[in-house]
């Protein structure tokens, strides 16, 4: 073998590609077009961003087309466009937490944790705001308010949602009742919240007399939207357990009912722990219901029979629509915003825990 | 701790469609019966009426006689889930249950019962279970682990073992050996040689070399055509069927010369 053989020659596979930094120059090319066509209208920083865009996706698209052939031009341009789509999706929500952290930080004291708004008068807040101190007032009632109402909520809709679903799956045949389950399952998915609200107060204005309004009337609001989601990824979660399952468990002569509490709804155990927390994670946030069934309170109820409640998303209403000084609003918008810190921690948690649910009830496979 | 079935004028049906027609057999206690045919002509829709497994599809009906020791399974006061703690099965796909260890597979019949069960009494069962499986060697540093996580022909003898926990007097084998390789394969015809010394074992195979091997009857079942019903063609000694058939369409299809 001579030497002139073992120096390599550019691969015959590599031709007609373009360079990796190539797509780094079309970048910075791109930033500098987009900067200078953004002057030409008075510069802002969005409207480069927006032309930045617009000649990267061009350039990058034409480049690829022009060296590596009209499929790679494609592939980089539908490349581009699912990428595009990603940020756009992905900006409102980073925009949301960023507002709401950068609003609600400074409302994040321990006296806003740990007090409520009972005695608090818009004299009080004149006052804080004429001499510069730390705004009074809290919200810890509508965090033990959103705590027992969510609680109740999930207490009343895990089990109807739960068994529901498990008749759909494991006993109906596709007979009229399970049709007639799964239509209404359905139209309760695309009932408006404040109806939902409308139709426990009225249920329990029946029963208890009318204008009866405790936060066990908007638990049971609240279950009236959580039981078709609970339902629904409930069935699908156990529709996907394996029917040999099943048939393992029949053939060892096990019992339908202990089957299906023992093999089936352990194996399918993590997907419905995710789906009923997400399911809290949606009402945890409704406040249409609360409004018209626990009326608004300023202190602190812990009897969720009897008495008016607050919860978080009705206490940051209150504090915007009426704020408690009318006169100098911003310690009533502070609070609004530190609330809706609560509300997002809250709900962000227990997104959390729905991962870590599944993760910890799911089937081991290691070896 | 094993019967023999005699099946009656048996009739199988999906709902309305007849699948399997008129079939007669004897099962013997303590031996090995075979089920072979081509795909679709109904054994293991046969196999499964058995132990009423079948009418755990929605539709699946029988008409015709069962008898376990001269009971009729299909006796209006039967209650299946007795028949099948008697009569248990093993799959064509390796079927352990995903939440439990290799110890609490084997336990299944018996947990999942709820009988108590006594720690000592126990490990006794998983272990009597598991070398009658033929796989104690293998698991026994890590019964605690997912039985998941064996190998495919390691999953089918757990499944054996946990369906000879339950000390039944008949194990039916749907095609046991049809997902595993031939070392697994030979291991689990190893262990039907072992199981018929104290079971009554019935197993549907494509296999033919596999029936001749490990079964002491063959029944031949053939299907006419799609969409008519299963039958029972020629039921006799292994060595009769594969050697001296007495009908056609049995010559033709154990010597490949079928269709």
């Amino acid at each position: 073998m001579s030497n002139a053989t073992m120096t390599r020659r550019p691969s015959q596979f590599t031709k007609n590609k373009l360079p990796k930094w190539s797509i780094w120059a079309v970048l910075v090319g791109a930033l500098i077009l987009g900067a200078a066509v953004s002057s030409l209208f008075g510069f802002s920083p969005v409207s480069m961003a927006v032309f930045a865009a617009i000649f990267f996706v061009v350039g990058g698209t034409a480049t690829a087309g022009a060296v590596e052939g009209s499929r790679k031009a494609k592939d980089r341009f539908a490349t581009y466009l699912v990428y595009g789509a990603f940020i756009i999706a992905v900006l409102p929500l980073l925009s949301v937490i960023w507002t709401v952290l950068e609003r609600g930080m400074p409302g994040m004291t321990s006296d806003f944790l740990f007090r409520s708004m009972n005695g608090l008068t818009g004299a009080i807040d004149n006052q804080t705001v004429a001499e510069g101190t730390p705004v009074l007032g809290g919200a810890y009632h509508a965090i033990l308010g959103t705590l027992q109402i969510t609680l109740w909520a999930t207490i009343i809709s895990v089990p109807v949602g739960l068994l529901a679903a498990i008749y759909l799956v494991e006993y109906s045949t596709g007979g009229p009742l399970s049709r007639a389950i799964t239509f209404f399952v359905d139209v309760m998915t695309g009932i408006p919240s404040i109806v939902a609200g409308l139709f426990a107060a009225a249920l329990f204005g029946l029963i208890f007399g009318p204008g009866t309004r405790t936060g066990f009337v908007a638990a049971a609001a609240l279950s009236v939207l959580m039981i078709p989601v609970v339902v629904r990824s409930t069935e699908e979660m156990l529709k996907i357990v394996p029917n040999e399952l099943r048939e393992a468990a029949f053939a060892l002569g096990v019992r339908k009912w202990r089957t299906i509490t023992k093999v089936v709804i352990p194996t399918a155990i993590s997907g419905i722990a995710s789906g009923v927390t997400l399911a809290i994670a949606r009402v945890i946030g409704e406040t249409a219901p609360i409004l018209v069934t626990a009326g608004f309170a300023r202190g602190i109820n812990l009897d969720v029979f009897s008495g008016w409640m607050s919860t978080l998303p009705t206490y940051i209403y209150y504090q915007i629509i009426t704020p408690t000084s009318p006169t100098s609003t911003d310690p009533s918008t502070q609070r609004a915003w530190a609330a809706a810190l609560i509300l997002i921690i809250l709900v962000m948690l227990l997104n959390l825990a729905a991962r870590l649910i599944a993760r910890m009830f799911a089937p081991k496979t290691s070896r | 701790m094993s019967k023999r079935i005699d099946v009656k004028d048996l009739n199988v049906y999906y709902g309305k469609f007849l699948a399997v027609e008129d079939v007669n057999v004897t099962i013997e206690a303590r031996s090995v019966t075979a089920f072979i045919g081509p795909s679709g002509c109904g054994k293991s829709t046969f196999l499964r009426t058995l132990n009423r497994m079948h009418e755990v599809i929605p539709g699946g009906r029988v008409e015709g006689e069962v008898l376990l020791d001269g009971d009729d399974l299909y006796d209006d006061a039967v209650d299946p889930v007795h028949v099948r703690s008697q009569i248990g099965m093993v799959f064509q796909r390796p079927n352990p249950f995903p939440t439990m260890s290799i110890r609490d597979n084997v336990l299944a019949g018996v947990k999942l019962n709820s009988k108590r069960i006594s720690k000592s009494d126990a490990d006794a069962l998983v272990e009597k279970s598991l070398r009658g499986a033929n796989l104690w060697n293998e698991v026994k540093d890590r019964l605690a682990r997912p039985g998941s996580g064996l190998s495919g022909g390691q999953q089918q003898r757990l499944c054996i073992a946990r369906a000879i926990a339950v000390s039944p007097e008949v194990i039916l084998m749907d095609e046991p050996c049809s997902a595993l390789d031939p070392i697994s394969t030979l291991a689990i015809e190893d262990l039907i040689n072992e199981l018929k010394n104290d079971y009554t074992v019935a197993i549907v195979t494509h296999n033919m070399q596999q029936a001749a091997r490990v079964s002491d009857k063959t029944a031949f079942f053939n299907i006419a055509a799609t969409g008519k019903p299963g039958k029972l063609i020629e039921f006799g000694d292994t060595s009769d069927i594969f050697n001296r058939p007495k009908e056609k369409s049995t010559e033709d299809y154990v010597s490949g010369r079928f269709g």
